[in-house]
C-alpha cells in the first residue's frame, strides 16, 4: 500500500528492471502485499475473486482500509472515506476489517521471511524489509530469493506480494512499487539514479504534499531536477535537515540498514495432528522432523542456541512444557532431537497428543563462531553431515536428504496415516526454487 | 520418645541427612527426616529412594521410640538454636523441641508411612576417607550436569584388585584419577556408576571424619544396583546409574608433541582475567612458545583482553583455545603447584597432569579437556 500512485509504471522500461537484471550488492528486498487485507477476504470468500472488493468504509463514517485492484479501477484507494468509495463503486462489495484474520496472516507471511533471513524488518502487517546479504550462501541471487519468496508467499499462503531488489531500502521500496501488482522489479546498484532521477520528487520519501509544492515553485519537478540543484538553494527552501536528506536520496544514497524489529529469540516448529496420536513412534518421528525443520532454520539464520524446548498439547488441550539448557549451544538436528525426545520422555504424557513443537532458544550467532569440541568426535560429524544436507536441499530443493527414519510413512508427509505437517512445514510435497534463474 | 542431645551434633546430622531430602517429594513423607531412639542413641535417617544416608549420634535417651518431622524444617531449627543442650520429646502428634528459652512445637508425619532404608550392601574393601574424599572432588568436576544422558552425570568407580579408578567425563573433558584402596578380597573386579553429585557429597562429608571409608558393592542381582558408604557414625546408600558409561580410557594419549609446564596459582589468575571479557561461548586462546605463554580472549562485543607469562615450553609453537571455565575446574582439580599442560594437535584434546615444585608429574591423576575449534 503507500503511495502507489507516485510512481508511473511504465516511462522508463520496466523490462529493463525486470527479474534479469544485475542483481549484484542488492541485498536489500521491499516486499509489499498486494492489496493484503481485500486479498486476504477473498482467499477466504474465493467467489469474491475479480469482484470490486473493499475493507472497510461501510459504514457512514469508514474509511477504506484495502481495495482490491479491481476496486482500484474506479478510483477506490485506500484511506478514501467510505461515503466517496460509495459513490465510485457503488456495486463494490464493502466488508468489515477482520484484523484478527490479517494480524495471523501477516504472521504467517513474516514466518516465511524469517525463514529466509532473520534480518526481516517489517513496516505494517503487509510490508517488509528484508537483508538478504547473509541468505544468498545458502538461496543463490537476490533476485532468485525474490521469486522464491515470491514462490512460497504464493503457494502456501495464496496471496500476492510485490518485490523491489535493490541496494538500499529506498529503492527497494521503489521498485516493489513499480512491481505491483503480483510482479518483482531489480534496481542495479550502478543503475539506480537512470531509474530514479526521472521520477516525481513526490516520490521521495520524506516528500509530501507541502514540500512537492515548494519544490515544485523552485522548479524541482523531478528527482534529477533535485539532484543537480545547488544544495544552498534546497537548504532556503525546505530547511537544512530536509535539504541534506532528499539531496542524499536524490543520488539514491541511503544508509538505513534493515533492522529487525525483534531480535530472534528463539526458533521453533510444531506440528498438530490430524487425529490425536498416541503411537510413540509416530511422536518419535514427527519429534525428529521438526528438530530437522528447527535445526535447519537455526543454521539458516546462522544462529544456534542453549535451551531446547518441547510443548506437548493433549488431546484435552492441557499444554505441557518442558525445557533444558546445556553448555554448548547448537545448531545440530541430531542433539535437539537427543534433548526434545529425552524431555518428552521424562514429561511421560501418556495420553493421547493432539500437537507437539520443538524450540530453540537462547540464541547466539553460531557463524564463524567459535565450537566447543567433544571429546571421541570424530572429523566430520552430525554437523557437517547436516549442513551437507543444506546445501542440497538449497540447491535442489527440501526433502531430498532427511533421515532414514524419515523417508517413507512418516509421521509428517501427508499420507493419511494420522499425522500431517503444519500448514507451511517444508516436509510437505517438496517445492523446488528454481524459478529465478 | 523422649532425649536430651548436644545442639552441634544434632545440627550436623540434621543438616547431613536433610541435604539430600528431595524438594518435591513423591510421597509427603519423603520430605521428613526420621528421629529413631533406641540403647542410647538417636539414629537420623533420610530417603528418597534413590539415595539414604543415617547419622548415629549419642544422646541422653529418656524413652526410646521414633518420629517423623519436615527435614527442611528442622535444618533450619537446629542450625538457628544457642549452643546449649537440645531436648527433643514427642507428645501426641507434635515433637516439642526446648533449647535454653526457646521452644519449638512441629507437627509430625505418620512413622508407620515411611518405608524402610535399605539394606548396606555387600562389603567390597575400605580407602582412606581424606584421601578418597580428594579424589571424588578431582573427578565429579568433570561429570555432566545434563539428564539427556543420565550416564554422564554419573562417577565411574572401577575396583580392579588394590586400584580404585575414578572417571567421569561430560563430552567436553575427562577427569580420571587412580588410588590404593584394600578391597575385601585381593582379586576383586567390579564397576559400579554413581551419581556424581550423591558420591561427591557423601566423600565431602565422611572426608572431614577420617579414618576410613567403607566401600559396599552389591554383586550380581543381589542387592540390584546399590552401592553404600559408611564412615564413623555415617552411612549412606545410592542407587546406581544405568547405562554404559562410555570406553573413554582409550581417549588418554600416550604420546605428546609439545608440553608446558606452568605454575597453577600464576595460570589461574591469568585465566580468570582475561576471562573476564570471554563469554559462555568464546574461549581463551592459549599461544605458547619458546618466549613463553600468551593468554588471550575476546567477548561478542569486542571486548578483548590479553595477558603474557612465563611457561616452560618444549615444542613447536601453537595456539589452541579452551572453554574459560573449564581450564579453571582443570586448574583447581589438579590440587597440586605446577601444571603439566601436553598437547598433541590444536584440534585434539589436551591432558592436564599434577606436578611438584621441581616439574616432575604425579602420576595417577590426569584431566583431558578438548579444544574449542576457532572459525569454522
Amino acid at each position: 500500500m503507500g503511495r502507489s500512485q507516485v510512481v508511473p509504471r511504465d516511462g522508463s522500461g520496466a523490462g529493463e528492471f525486470g527479474p534479469d537484471a544485475d542483481d549484484t550488492g542488492c541485498t536489500v528486498l521491499h516486499v509489499d502485499m498486494d492489496a493484503f487485507y481485500a486479498s486476504v477476504e477473498i482467499r477466504r470468500r474465493p467467489e469474491l475473486r475479480g469482484k470490486p472488493v473493499i475493507v472497510g468504509g461501510a459504514g457512514p463514517r469508514g474509511v477504506v482500509s484495502a481495495a482490491s485492484y479491481e476496486a482500484r479501477k474506479y478510483g477506490v484507494h485506500s484511506a478514501m472515506p467510505g461515503s466517496r468509495a460509495q459513490r465510485l463503486c457503488p456495486h463494490g462489495i464493502f466488508l468489515p476489517p477482520d484484523f484478527a484474520a490479517y494480524t495471523e496472516a501477516s504472521r504467517a507471511v513474516m514466518a516465511i521471511f524469517r525463514d529466509v533471513t532473520p534480518l526481516v524488518e517489517p513496516l505494517s502487517l503487509d510490508e517488509a524489509f528484508l537483508d538478504v546479504a547473509g541468505a544468498r550462501k545458502l538461496l543463490g541471487r537476490p533476485a532468485r530469493i525474490a521469486a522464491l519468496i515470491r514462490h512460497r508467499v504464493a503457494t502456501e499462503q495464496r496471496l500476492t506480494c510485490s518485490v523491489g531488489v535493490a541496494s538500499t531500502k529506498f529503492m527497494a521500496k521503489l521498485g516493489s512499487t513499480r512491481a505491483k501488482p503480483d510482479g518483482m522489479v531489480v534496481v542495479p546498484a550502478e543503475r539506480a539514479l537512470q531509474y530514479l532521477h526521472p521520477l516525481s520528487v513526490s516520490a521521495l520519501w520524506g516528500v509530501g504534499e507541502r514540500t512537492a509544492e515548494t519544490l515544485q515553485r523552485l522548479g524541482l519537478k523531478t528527482v534529477g531536477d533535485l539532484a543537480a540543484a545547488p544544495l544552498g538553494m534546497l537548504r532556503a527552501a525546505v530547511g537544512d535537515a530536509a535539504a541534506h536528506h532528499l539531496h542524499e536520496l536524490s543520488w539514491a544514497r541511503d544508509p538505513r540498514r534493515v533492522i529487525p524489529d525483534h531480535v530472534e529469540k528463539s526458533i521453533g516448529a510444531e506440528t498438530t495432528f490430524d487425529i490425536d496420536v498416541s503411537d510413540l513412534s509416530i511422536i518419535r518421528r514427527t519429534m525428529l522432523a521438526l528438530s530437522n525443520k528447527v535445526a535447519q532454520r537455526l543454521r539458516h539464520a546462522d544462529q544456534a542456541g542453549r535451551t531446547v524446548s518441547v510443548k506437548i498439547r493433549l488431546a484435552d488441550f492441557q499444554t505441557l512444557s518442558r525445557s533444558r539448557t546445556v553448555d554448548v549451544p547448537t545448531d545440530v538436528a541430531r542433539e535437539i532431537f537427543e534433548i526434545s525426545w529425552a524431555l518428552f520422555s521424562s514429561a511421560r504424557p501418556g495420553e493421547r497428543i493432539r500437537l507437539i513443537g520443538v524450540r530453540v532458544e537462547g540464541l547466539t550467532s553460531a557463524d564463524g563462531a567459535p565450537r566447543q569440541m567433544t571429546l571421541g568426535e570424530r572429523d566430520h560429524g552430525w554437523r557437517d553431515a547436516e549442513r551437507a544436507a543444506d546445501a542440497v536441499a538449497a540447491r535442489f530443493g527440501t526433502g531430498l536428504v532427511t533421515p532414514a527414519s524419515l523417508l517413507r510413512g512418516d509421521g509428517l508427509r501427508r499420507d493419511g496415516n494420522g499425522a500431517a505437517p503444519a500448514p507451511n512445514s517444508p516436509e510437505g510435497p517438496p517445492t523446488r526454487h528454481n524459478g529465478g534463474r | 520418645m523422649k532425649f536430651r542431645v548436644e545442639r552441634d551434633a544434632l545440627a550436623d546430622a540434621v543438616a547431613w541427612t536433610a541435604k539430600s531430602l528431595p524438594s518435591r517429594p513423591s510421597v509427603p513423607v519423603l520430605a521428613g527426616v526420621l528421629l529413631r531412639v533406641g540403647d542410647g542413641r538417636l539414629q537420623v535417617s533420610g530417603f528418597d529412594y534413590e539415595v539414604s544416608s543415617q547419622v548415629t549420634v549419642e544422646v541422653q535417651a529418656d524413652a526410646d521410640g521414633a518420629t517423623l518431622v519436615s527435614g527442611r524444617l528442622l535444618a533450619e531449627i537446629t542450625k538457628s538454636l544457642p549452643a546449649k543442650p537440645v531436648d527433643v520429646a514427642a507428645v501426641g502428634s507434635h515433637v516439642e523441641i526446648t533449647c535454653g528459652s526457646a521452644r519449638f512445637t512441629l507437627p509430625t508425619m505418620p512413622v508407620e508411612d515411611y518405608p524402610t532404608l535399605p539394606e548396606m550392601p555387600e562389603l567390597a574393601g575400605t580407602v582412606d576417607a581424606a584421601t578418597f574424599a580428594g579424589a571424588v572432588s578431582q573427578v565429579a568436576i568433570a561429570a555432566g550436569r545434563d539428564d539427556t544422558l543420565p550416564m554422564l552425570t554419573g562417577v565411574r568407580i572401577e575396583l580392579e584388585g588394590s586400584k580404585l579408578t575414578l572417571l567421569a567425563t561430560d563430552r567436553y573433558r575427562l577427569a580420571v584419577r587412580e588410588l590404593e584402596w584394600r578391597p575385601d578380597e585381593d582379586d576383586v573386579s567390579l564397576a559400579a556408576l554413581v551419581p556424581a553429585r550423591t558420591l561427591d557429597d557423601t566423600a565431602k562429608t565422611l572426608g572431614p571424619v577420617g579414618g576410613l571409608v567403607s566401600v559396599a558393592l552389591s554383586r550380581g542381582k543381589l542387592g540390584e544396583g546399590m552401592i553404600g558408604f559408611a564412615g564413623g557414625t555415617r552411612r549412606t546408600t545410592s542407587r546406581l546409574l544405568d547405562g554404559d558409561f562410555p570406553k573413554v580410557r582409550a581417549l588418554l594419549p600416550d604420546t605428546h608433541n609439545a608440553q608446558a609446564r606452568i605454575r597453577v596459582s600464576a595460570l589461574n589468575e591469568v585465566v580468570r582475567r582475561v576471562g573476564l571479557v570471554a563469554e559462555r561461548s568464546t574461549p581463551v586462546r592459549l599461544s605458547f612458545s619458546a618466549d613463553g605463554l600468551v593468554v588471550e580472549a575476546s567477548g561478542s562485543e569486542d571486548a578483548r583482553a590479553s595477558e603474557a607469562m612465563d611457561c616452560a615450553y618444549e615444542g613447536e609453537p601453537m595456539t589452541i583455545a579452551f572453554n574459560h571455565q573449564y581450564l579453571l575446574d582443570g586448574l583447581k582439580a589438579l590440587d597440586a603447584p605446577i601444571a603439566v599442560l601436553s598437547f598433541t594437535d590444536p584440534k585434539k584434546p589436551a591432558v592436564m597432569s599434577p606436578a611438584k615444585d621441581d616439574g616432575e608429574i604425579v602420576p595417577g591423576y590426569w584431566y583431558l579437556i578438548m579444544p574449542v575449534r576457532i572459525g569454522s
